[in-house]
Formats: C-alpha cells, sequence, structure tokens
C-alpha cells in the first residue's frame, strides 16, 4: 500500500450485541475516514456508540459487518493473534481502566510497549522520561501502579500508550479520572504529539480536550450525527477572549 | 459596574483611570477591558446617589485630578452586597428558543442546529483554553475566571446533548 493510505478507514460500520437473544444495535453503519497527522474527538450521549466504535477500530471487540482498514491494511477480517499484532506495532491504545501491570514499576510499565517495538533500551528510557516528566509524573518513576491515585495510574496509561510513537493513538475517556490541573498536563502532551504528527482518535465528552482536535464527529444512535471541522471564533475586535467572559450581566 | 468600583475605592481613593487599571490588573486577559468613559459615568452616578465623594487634586501642568473615596452611605451598600446571595447565572435561552420555535417554522432541523451549536461551543472552548495558554501562570485570579468560562461551557454541551437525546 501507499503512504497516502488513511490511518484509519471504516466503511458501513455496524456491531450489533445479542443479548439474551435480543438484537441491540450499538453501531449502524458508520462511515470514518482519518488521514495521518489528524486528531480527531468522537463525542456523544452515553449508549451512543462512541466506545464500541474505538474499541472496534483498535480490535478489541469484533465488528458484526462493514470494513476496517488501518494503514492501508484490512484488519476486521485478521484473527485475534494477527489482531495482537498488528496493535503492537500499529496501536497506543488507552482504556478508561488503565490496565497497568500491577507487578512491575511504572517506569518499566511504559519502557515495555517501546522495548517490545524495538527500540534501544536507552531510546526507551529517554522516551518514557520526557513523557512521564510532561506529565507530571517523573518522581513517580519507581513506584508501582498500586501506590498511585486513580489520576496518576490514567496519566502512565497515556504514557506507555505513546511509548512507542505508534501510528495510530486511540484513546477511551483518557481524562475521565482527572482533576483540572492534570487534566492540563494531558492536554499540553496531547498537542505536543499532535504537532509532532500523531494520528490521534480519542472518545470525550471533555470539551477542553474535544476542543484541541482538528476534527469533532458527534454519534447518536450509533450513528454519525456531524463529522467537521472546529470553525475558528470570529472576534469582535480586541484581541483578548474578554468578551467571552461576563463577571455582572 | 457599580460595586466593583465601590470596593476598589473601600481599599483606598483613587482616580478613574487608577480604577481602570485595577481592575485589569487584577483580572487579568479574561476580563472585558473596562471603557473609561463608562467608569466615570458609574462614579458620576455613585456620587449622586452619595455613595462616593470627589476632591480636586491640583497637579503640576497638568489639569487637577479627581481623586474619589467612598462613603459611609458607600460602605454599607458594599456591605449589603458583599453579604446578600448572589443569583446564579441564567441558563442560555436564547438557543433553547431556536431550538423549540424554529423547527416548527420549517426553517430549520434541530439536528443541524445542534451541530452547528457544538461545533460553535467548542470553539469558544478552544480559545478559552489558548487564552489560558497565553496568561501568566501567577495569575491566579485571571486563570479561575477562564475555568468558570470553561466550566460553564461544558455545562452547556451536556445541556445540548441532553436536548439532541430528548427532542426529536
Amino acid at each position: 500500500m501507499s503512504g497516502e493510505a488513511p490511518v484509519v478507514r471504516a466503511v458501513n460500520l455496524v456491531k450489533i450485541y445479542q443479548t439474551g437473544g435480543v438484537p441491540v444495535p450499538a453501531v449502524r453503519g458508520v462511515d470514518l475516514t482519518v488521514e495521518a497527522g489528524e486528531f480527531v474527538a468522537i463525542m456523544g450521549p452515553s449508549g451512543s456508540g462512541k466506545s464500541t466504535l474505538i474499541h472496534m477500530l483498535g480490535g478489541l471487540d469484533s465488528r458484526t459487518s462493514g470494513e476496517i482498514w488501518l494503514d492501508g491494511t484490512r484488519a476486521d477480517t485478521l484473527s485475534e493473534s494477527a489482531w495482537a499484532v498488528l496493535r503492537r506495532e500499529k496501536i497506543g491504545f488507552v482504556f478508561q481502566f488503565f490496565n497497568l501491570v500491577a507487578n512491575m514499576t511504572v517506569a518499566d510499565n511504559v519502557e515495555l510497549p517501546a522495548l517490545l517495538g524495538g527500540a534501544s533500551p536507552r531510546q526507551a528510557r529517554e522516551r518514557r522520561e520526557y513523557l512521564l516528566g510532561e506529565l507530571g509524573l517523573a518522581d513517580r518513576a519507581e513506584a508501582s501502579p498500586a501506590q498511585l491515585s486513580g489520576g496518576e495510574q490514567q496519566r502512565v496509561a497515556l504514557a506507555r500508550a505513546l511509548a512507542n510513537h505508534p501510528r495510530l493513538l486511540l484513546a477511551d475517556e483518557p481524562t475521565g479520572n482527572l482533576d483540572s490541573r492534570n487534566t492540563r498536563d494531558v492536554l499540553r502532551l496531547l498537542g505536543q504529539v499532535h504537532r509532532q504528527g500523531q494520528t490521534i482518535v480519542m472518545v470525550t465528552h471533555d470539551a477542553r480536550v474535544a476542543s484541541m482536535a482538528d476534527r469533532v464527529v458527534s454519534l447518536l444512535d450509533g450513528q454519525i450525527a456531524d463529522d467537521g471541522a472546529i470553525p475558528r471564533v470570529r472576534r469582535r475586535g480586541g484581541g483578548s477572549a474578554g468578551d467571552v467572559v461576563e463577571l455582572h450581566g | 459596574m457599580r460595586q466593583p468600583l465601590l470596593a476598589l475605592l473601600a481599599k483606598e481613593p483613587a482616580h478613574g483611570y487608577e480604577l481602570k487599571q485595577a481592575l485589569e490588573t487584577i483580572f487579568g486577559s479574561a476580563y472585558p477591558s473596562p471603557n473609561i468613559g463608562q467608569i466615570y459615568v458609574t462614579l458620576g452616578r455613585l456620587e449622586k446617589d452619595g455613595y462616593v465623594r470627589s476632591v480636586d487634586v491640583e497637579q503640576a501642568n497638568r489639569p487637577n485630578k479627581k481623586v474619589y473615596y467612598i462613603t459611609a452611605a458607600g460602605l454599607e451598600a458594599l456591605q449589603t452586597w458583599v453579604e446578600e446571595p448572589t443569583e446564579g447565572p441564567r441558563v442560555r435561552d436564547e438557543f433553547f428558543m431556536k431550538l423549540v420555535l424554529a423547527p416548527m417554522t420549517g426553517l430549520s432541523d434541530r439536528m443541524a442546529l445542534v451541530n452547528r451549536q457544538r461545533r460553535h461551543y467548542l470553539a469558544l472552548m478552544r480559545d478559552l483554553r489558548e487564552l489560558a495558554e497565553r496568561t501568566d501562570p501567577a495569575n491566579r485570579v485571571a486563570l479561575l475566571l477562564i475555568e468558570g468560562a470553561m466550566l460553564h461551557l461544558q455545562a452547556d454541551l451536556d445541556w445540548l446533548e441532553r436536548c439532541q437525546e430528548e427532542l426529536p
């Protein structure tokens, strides 16, 4: 395949869960193309199919029908083990729950994917130091995951997902457990890696995170209700955003 | 504008331009820069109501400047303002009016209205985020003001989502 292929291409993607014999459609015919370097936020009410969609794109949930192409390769027809290889090589995934390896230090958790991806120990260490530093976790490197707060574990999971310079970063509510200050660190890092060309597809209901994206896809009842760029605000006069804020009526 | 000016004058007497500068310094770039004319108009009204008085201070080679100071009645009014509970913000009802009424006229459908509004809110959010990035990290007042605006926007977006779910 040529280098021009989109990083993600989903064609008429459908997911129907069978619960107690009753078919429940979660995703109903989604077409989605994400070009290299794009940052796409997926928004929508709970139950709209956001998580199901992103899990299918990462091969963590099988599709009922439709096609998934990753980086020019048909992926939905792969066996589970072939998916696992593809994921390790191309995809960084941040889950709502962090899935850190409990008996490894934070540093080892983050370095592992880079080492598996073929980085030298020195490269893996430098990447880990950069990522944990940006996320305000430099002094937690030798801790074990159990010693961390939920917010810290979530940031470690993000660092781990980015350790291998994945072709695609998939994230499901990556700031769901973070307070304002920690969210700011995560936003700064996402902005940096995005400027460096990282392709990102992220499910979020946090508008601060979504506003970092180039494009927002809104799901409703398993279908795309809206897909488009976030416009620029047209300012009335002055250079500050002062007219966004009003202290008195 | 009345009470913030009274509060600044309760701290120390000042002339109009100093009040404008004080507001800008305290609240930073998130605050709409007050118009000097509006400040003088407000000071005039406060003076008429007996909440402030002014004295002319002579300046070498310049016109006299008017320095304002707070009166006992002004302090009392300020005290009342500080102690009474503050009204909560009103829901952004203009968009809701459009959302409910426009489809009845056939001028637009709700999906299109909601989608356009969502993109607009996200654009405003991006603007606020960039403003926060440009703001001096030591200016906690300005950053908290921006954070407050962000939280309101998030609530507006959540409400938009509810409207999209509930209105056919």
